[in-house]
């Protein structure tokens, strides 16, 4: 039974995907029906993991179990509910508050924590001799990359008209941003690939059997 | 004539560029070529830094991501779980994201049947997910217990025998993020880098790779990065295990000269045709 199971899994998963691919020919009602099956199971799907998840073992039982202990807890569930008075406008401002903390507290979270790991420890890590390199080709990346941080924030500093030497520099800095504009290109492209690869695997691995 | 014949492929059916690249994936899967697969530093560094831990060490992995983004990343997680299971290290799991409980469990069946006397909650354990991103990991790092009391089957952490003498961040010899977005590992790098001072190392997706490739740097706020397929290829080269990964770099590779092919092709085509409506002009 559950082999059947398995396999009739396999199956549906499979009709869905080619579902699914039937939108790069054009749109039409079998892409329709899987992207509306898709967003239904989804959507069930995460309220019951939510429920089984996150509020049964983090809320209810902790709750249900040791009230005096854990009476805390109906903080973080009182602005739970806020949230949700968003439905109903005659008390969705109950909700700015749920909202103020969680922004509030993230902001205050990030901001130390950028700060310290996106702006000094990045600064750090480019303050370096670029002599100290065991082989010609570190030397030459070290350079590279103290030439593309200066000349990239050059190119961002927008309080002097980019012209003569400081704008000869900014088109250096574009440069750079180009090259990196081409790498984030170059793996968007490799990530989309390796998904498609991921559903062949599974097309002719796991449904058809013609590879391992 | 060439005009006439770049004309026709810059007005080519997308369709048939679809199929190209569908074929292009197909066949490298049915017929193994065999590429050779070169291991950039990145995944070396990874590889040492999970590498030079003693044995009965323990580790964290942590499973920032869900079956959307699971070819990419699943290898990783297989990979380096093999990895730490053959050094026989102690590995904690966790997930900033909720279908990384799935994800986690599903690499351990994965793996665990080359591993028969890894136990549950002695060998390795699934602590499941917790909300939260940067406030879950600080408090991680403080106290283990207030952040996950209880492992992914409810079971007290107190009572699994793994997270003896594991109070914080402190007894971890080294910490994997695998991610998929946020919150992910930029958040590890944030906290159970920058402010635990832990080792940290990582796997990505593709597309989060040149966000990420900074933090592997002189301050080794990333000791290595596994990116996208490419890099849990490398890091199965590296422990010798050939995956799932490495069976789809020939399609990868092939693809990507197909893609290259028809952006060359376009841009010389677009050049001509520029030249072309200069002479008509």
């Amino acid at each position: 039974m559950v082999e059947f199971m398995d396999r009739l899994g396999v199956w549906i998963g499979a009709i869905l995907t080619f579902a699914i691919f039937s939108f790069l020919y054009k749109d039409n009602p079998l892409y329709k029906v899987a992207e509306q099956i898709f967003i239904g199971i989804s959507a069930g799907y995460w309220f019951i993991y939510t429920v089984y998840n996150i509020l049964i073992p983090n809320l209810f039982n902790p709750i249900l179990t040791n009230f005096v202990s854990q009476i805390h807890l109906l903080v973080p569930a009182m602005l739970g509910i806020f949230m949700l008075c968003r439905l109903i406008p005659k008390i969705d401002w109950l909700s700015r508050y749920a909202i103020a903390l969680v922004v509030g507290t993230t902001a205050g979270l990030s901001l130390i924590r950028t700060l310290q790991s996106d702006v000094l420890n990045q600064m750090r890590a480019t303050i370096m001799n670029p002599f100290a390199g065991a082989n010609l080709a570190i030397i030459l990346g070290n350079f590279i990359l103290i030439i593309g941080t200066i000349t990239g924030i050059v190119y961002f500093f927008f309080s002097k008209k980019h012209e003569g030497v400081f704008g000869g520099t900014a088109r250096v800095g574009i440069l750079f941003l180009m090259v990196c504009f081409g790498a984030a290109f170059g793996y968007t492209v490799m990530a989309r690939i390796s998904l498609l690869i991921g559903r062949l695997q599974f097309l002719m691995g796991d449904w058809l059997g013609w590879i391992n | 004539m060439i005009m006439k014949l770049f004309e026709k492929l810059l007005a080519i059916d997308r369709r048939i560029i679809f199929i190209l690249i569908f074929l292009s994936v197909a066949i490298p899967l049915l017929f193994v070529i065999g590429f050779k697969i070169e291991v950039t530093p990145e995944v070396e560094n990874v590889y040492e830094l999970v590498d030079s831990a003693p044995k009965g060490s323990h580790v964290l992995i942590s499973f920032d991501y869900g079956p959307s983004t699971k070819p990419e990343i699943q290898p990783m997680a297989e990979a380096l779980i093999r990895h730490c299971f053959r050094n026989d290290y102690k590995v904690i799991c966790t997930a900033l994201w909720p279908m990384g409980v799935q994800m986690c469990m599903e690499a351990i069946d994965e793996v665990s049947p080359d591993f028969p006397n890894k136990k549950y909650g002695i060998d390795f354990v699934n602590l499941g997910y917790k909300a939260g991103g940067l406030v879950t990991i600080n408090l991680m790092g403080r106290d283990f217990c207030s952040a996950f009391p209880t492992d992914a089957a409810n079971t007290p952490i107190d009572e699994l025998q793994i997270m003896d003498g594991i109070k914080n961040f402190k007894r971890l010899k080294f910490i994997i993020g695998l991610s998929a977005g946020a919150p992910g590992l930029k958040e590890w790098v944030q906290v159970g880098h920058d402010a635990y001072g832990i080792p940290l190392a990582g796997g990505s997706t593709a597309v989060q790779v040149p966000s990420l490739s900074p933090y592997v740097n002189a301050q080794k706020q990333l000791t290595g990065l596994l990116g996208g397929l490419k890099g849990a290829a490398e890091y199965e080269v590296l422990i010798n295990h050939p995956g799932s990964a490495t069976k789809g770099m020939d399609a990868q590779s092939i693809a990507h000269l197909v893609i290259i092919i028809f952006i060359i092709i376009g841009n010389i085509g677009y050049f001509v045709s520029k030249k072309n409506e200069k002479k008509i002009s």
